[in-house]
């Protein structure tokens, strides 16, 4: 062949590795991705292409790991690397080593890609919110404990309710390892003595600043924790998808100060309201059992004057009892707000009926109360009770009333 | 409804305080009824005036946690660490335990 050389495949391939491989040691490429592979290994396979060419492209496990986002078919990326002649197939690709999504920040796309991802395994729905204790026996706090958030959340606390204690899991929200060890402070924090909420948190900052609360091995944390999470990531216009999927999302840390707890002002008002309506419903109780006895002497006196009063003064008796046992062995012992009802109480007692000259007549044998002229004959003894003692006597004489 | 503890913590003394308010006000129960609830609400609302007054708020930092699941702990200040058991792992950035 007019002298030229020969050469095997492998020479040509070599050749044109080193040619191509030379001339392009690292080229930004912008396309279109698709046929996006994750291989088990962690290298992402794709291609490259825009509407007349193509290229292959891969991304290796360790580059891929960094990546913030996912690589999916129909993004437009600028991809960054060496060229590379692969000999033994012939083939020329493109070994990515950065990537940029095209149309939106590289974070802000893997924000979108995480919460659809995230969405779809119901991460953030409703029913797997659980409510916040009332009272907390102990605050978990996991943030910076040299940032301001902690101090921010500390006041509140300290100055809203002294009955939480609080334990702070420090941890860094800022830089590449903040995520993990987030994540791992929320794991601890679940499994710490008394521990019944758990705020995870940092003050306000760029979105690169408030990354770590963005990452999925804090959410799924977060998700997968028992006790209730309550995040406080930035100021109110940061959302992260640690709010997300949190139980209570607070703006601000300070703003998960004052949730976490009640306000001790507002539960001492309510205390003494307790107090109030407690000692207003028993009067209110005494007043009504004032009023029927009240009307069980009435009728006693005023329209059968003679009739059934053993009855009558027995259930006084038993009242009256009550009243008074209340008085003495309960009301006495608390405190001042008893005086006024035992005062109330006193008016009841049977003893003042009996000292307001009614009387008891029994048949002094057999102590059967006489209810009826005709239980009683003549020369049968009698005891009459009154309320300072008893009278023994005979009856002379019985007249039925007319 | 079971009886409280002798000791309720403040949340249920604060419930069953709630109940009791509730069932006087009705005005269903009887005299001597009222009585005893009456008196509880008193002891509740003494217990909850006693527990918000005791309160110390401890407030901790998380030092370390021991081989057995121990926490170990020192009040968050800044007043030296205690001096570290054996089996504590050296840790030099106190802003990373995890």
């Amino acid at each position: 062949m007019d002298g030229m050389p020969i050469v095997s495949v492998t020479d040509l391939m070599w050749k044109l590795k080193d040619t191509v491989e030379e001339a392009f040691p690292w080229v930004c490429v912008l396309g279109e991705l698709s046929n996006v592979t994750y291989a088990r290994s962690g290298h992402v396979y794709f291609t490259l292409k825009d509407d007349r060419s193509e290229i292959r492209g891969v991304v290796w496990s360790r580059t891929a790991s960094s990546l913030k986002f996912k690589l999916k078919d129909g993004l437009q990326v600028l991809a960054t690397g060496p060229v590379e002649v692969y000999a033994a197939r012939g083939s020329v690709q493109l070994i990515v080593e950065h990537v940029l999504p095209q149309g939106m920040g590289e974070l802000e796309l893997a924000f979108r890609q995480l919460q659809e991802k995230l969405k779809k395994e119901g991460l953030f729905e409703r029913e797997h919110k659980q409510p916040l204790p009332r009272f907390p026996k102990r605050i978990a706090i996991i943030t910076s404990p040299t940032g301001a958030a902690i101090r921010d959340m500390l006041k509140v606390l300290t100055r809203r309710w002294r009955a939480s204690d609080v334990i702070v899991l420090p941890a860094q929200v800022q830089g590449p390892t903040a995520a993990g060890q987030i994540a791992r402070a929320i794991k601890r924090a679940d499994t710490l003595r008394d521990v019944d909420v758990i705020i995870a948190g940092r003050g306000g900052g760029s979105l690169e600043d408030l990354w770590a609360f963005n990452e999925e091995v804090v959410a799924r944390a977060i998700f997968e924790c028992t006790t209730p999470v309550i995040s406080a990531v930035g100021h109110e216009v940061d959302v992260s998808i640690a709010d997300l999927v949190a139980d209570v999302r607070a703006a601000t840390p300070t703003d998960a100060g004052q949730m976490v707890v009640p306000d001790q002002l507002e539960v001492n008002a309510y205390l003494e309201g307790c107090s109030n309506r407690l000692q207003k419903a028993l009067l209110t109780q005494l007043q009504t059992a004032r009023t029927r006895l009240a009307a069980i002497e009435s009728r006693r006196v005023f329209s059968r004057p003679s009739d059934r009063i053993h009855e009558h003064t027995a259930s006084v008796d038993a009242l009256g009892d009550r009243l008074m046992r209340a008085a003495s062995n309960r009301l006495n012992q608390a405190k001042n707000q008893f005086t006024q009802v035992s005062r109330q109480l006193d008016a009841l007692s049977p003893l003042k009926v009996l000292a307001r000259g009614y009387s008891i007549t029994e048949l002094a044998e057999t102590n059967k109360i006489t209810e009826s002229i005709k239980d009683v004959t003549k020369g049968q003894r009698i005891r009459t009770r009154l309320a300072d003692g008893e009278i023994i006597s005979e009856v002379l004489e019985t007249n039925s009333n007319p | 409804m079971t009886e409280p503890n002798e000791q309720p913590d403040f949340e249920s003394a604060l419930e069953n305080l709630d109940q009791i308010v509730n069932n006087l006000e009705d005005g269903t129960l009887g005299l001597d009824d009222s009585l005893t609830e009456f008196e509880r609400g008193m002891k509740l609302l003494k217990r909850c005036h006693g527990l918000l007054q005791n309160a110390e708020q401890k407030i901790e930092i998380l030092t370390g946690v021991s081989r057995d699941g121990e926490e170990r702990t020192k009040p968050l200040d800044d007043s030296p660490a205690p001096p570290a058991a054996s089996d504590s792992p050296a840790s030099a950035d106190p802003t990373s335990l995890f």
